[in-house]
């Protein structure tokens, strides 16, 4: 199941899990994720899912790689998680002001608007990752007509909300940040909340997200921002 | 109770509140952040007489703060020139590692750092700030910490918790000395890059760029060549990792990276050398040493030994 172990410096596990980008791929990966920190091993720091990899990092005062590593292969790995993922609905305005990417997502895509909006909304997606910035969401599979490469210069500010796409995912910037994702829309529900001490994040690896449109009405009614 | 505190008379470049970082939230996209220099937080901190308060971290030119209430005892650390301005005028020229009582309006100016980046601030008894998901570590990017994560402002009103005047004094002779070497472990990505490539990386010298903060280094030198892919997947990563974009011009991960990212990486910096790197101001020269994970192990437990010394010292 994992490839290769190794140390990512002298404070952290790097869990390899194969060069294969999908589902399958991931779930193993927050099977992991779920199992060590269900754990609590002594030590533990910070548990890093993405796609294929997990960083575990620890305490060097506390342990050290090998004799954490070894405690890690004792533990038993959960196939089945017991937190529910959800399917997480999520409110989008396509409008022009918010759709900032619709010139060259049409000409990439030869798509028209209404075409690429009715390929991309309504469809569940799965939560891979959260990271970069607080609480972003990494989400995919997009259908194969939508996916196409990063700006090719990126945003200096990507504004807070913002839905972009780029290859086979979808994510949310949760914050204003730098940024080269394609701009479809930008919700309006926060998505990060770092008051909500129990849960500060929305949307977790493993969820699954579908994006529903509505309008500018709608979105200032709705605005939590 | 009268209230004790500093009104904030210049905020300086970049000062934030810090303790030892936020734990337990990378898999949400929020890095450790914490003081930057964690031996000089804890010197800060031991010769206030605190434990685990938060410290006014600064970087190149500190804050100005006016005293209001009975007393306050502070302590400077880090290699930084301040004064004490007292109500009437008189100036003491202030001394780092070493506490000071302060008086009704008296004034603590910190001028600037000397040669480094980072200096830490701390006042017997902490100041009266919250904690945000388990710290006082401020991450301003995500607007997460004291005063809804933003740096110190000006007229900023800083409460202290509680006013400790039997306070002895105390000082530690301590020097932030300079290392000829900051030393790394390979990345996992190591092999990604050509022999001359590694070769630069090892052998020659590099110069920290101005476009450094508390999220990354950016570093200057010979080009690293990239003989394998310049992208890959996006995936976890830690402070001190050393990322070659396909510029070549490595970046440096600190305190408040982004939590994963999608560079390849050519080494990572060990822990014991973490402190020293973050004080190398731009324009300095930077030169890396390879070592192993055991090496590494051992002088992290040096280093974490001198640092107990210096607190027992204190204590």
């Amino acid at each position: 199941m994992i490839k290769n172990i190794s140390n990512l410096g002298d404070a952290a596990i790097y869990y390899d899990f194969g060069n294969q980008i999908n589902k399958e791929t991931n779930k193993k990966v927050i099977n992991y994720f779920n199992s060590i920190k269900k754990s609590s091993i002594d030590g533990i720091k910070n548990l890093i899912p993405s796609y294929n990899k997990l960083v575990v990092s620890f305490d060097l005062k506390i342990t050290n790689f090998d004799e954490l590593k070894k405690k890690i292969n004792k533990i038993e790995i959960s196939e089945i998680s017991e937190k529910k993922n959800k399917l997480i609905k999520i409110p989008i305005c396509c409008n022009d002001e918010f759709f900032l990417d619709k010139n060259i997502l049409t000409k990439r895509l030869k798509l028209s608007t209404d075409e690429i909006l009715k390929k991309y909304l309504n469809k569940n997606y799965f939560c891979y990752m959260t990271g970069f910035v607080a609480g972003m969401p990494f989400l995919g599979d997009i259908s194969k007509e939508l996916r196409t490469y990063r700006l090719e210069t990126p945003r200096v500010k990507v504004p807070r909300g913002s839905v972009g796409i780029t290859e086979q995912f979808s994510n949310i910037y949760t914050f204003e940040s730098p940024g080269g994702w394609n701009i479809i829309g930008n919700t309006p529900i926060n998505i990060f909340n770092s008051n909500n001490e129990e849960n500060p994040v929305l949307i977790n690896p493993g969820d699954e997200v579908s994006f529903f449109q509505i309008t500018k009405k709608e979105y200032e009614k709705l605005n939590e921002k | 109770m009268k209230s004790n505190f500093f009104d904030v008379l210049r905020p300086g470049i970049n000062s934030t509140f810090q303790d030892l970082g936020r734990e337990n939230f990378y898999h949400i996209g929020l890095p450790s952040s914490g003081a930057m220099d964690k031996r000089n937080f804890l010197l800060a901190n031991c010769l206030a007489g605190n434990s685990k308060e938060a410290a006014i971290e600064f970087a190149y030119q500190g804050p100005l703060l006016k005293f209001k209430g009975e007393s306050a005892i502070i302590t400077i650390t880090g290699d930084v020139n301040f004064n004490i301005i007292k109500k009437d005028n008189n100036f003491i020229n202030g001394e780092c590692y070493k506490n000071y009582k302060l008086e009704n309006e008296d004034r603590l100016d910190i001028i600037s750092t000397n040669k480094s980046v980072y200096g830490y601030l701390a006042v017997s008894g902490g100041f009266a700030i919250k904690k945000i998901l388990n710290s006082y570590s401020t991450f301003s990017r995500a607007k997460i910490g004291p005063f809804d994560g933003e740096k110190l402002f000006t007229n900023q009103k800083l409460e202290i918790s509680k006013i400790i005047n039997n306070q002895v004094p105390k000082k530690i002779k301590y020097l932030n000395t300079k290392i000829e070497y900051i030393r790394i472990i390979k990345g996992t990505n190591y092999d990604y890059f050509s022999d001359q490539g590694i070769d630069n990386f090892l052998k020659r010298e590099f110069i920290v760029t101005k476009l450094t903060d508390r999220m990354g280094m950016r570093i200057k030198g010979p080009i690293i060549e990239n003989i394998k892919d310049k992208n890959i997947r996006s995936e976890g990563i830690v402070k001190g990792t050393i990322q070659i974009p396909p510029d070549g011009n490595p970046i440096i991960m600190l305190s408040d990276h982004g939590t994963i990212g999608g560079y390849p990486k050519i080494g990572v910096v060990i822990s014991a050398d973490y402190d020293k790197l973050v004080q190398l101001a731009p324009n300095t020269k930077i030169k890396f040493k390879l070592v192993d994970l055991h090496e590494a192990e051992k002088i992290y437990q040096l280093y974490n030994l001198e640092t107990e010394n210096l607190l027992n010292q204190i204590k």
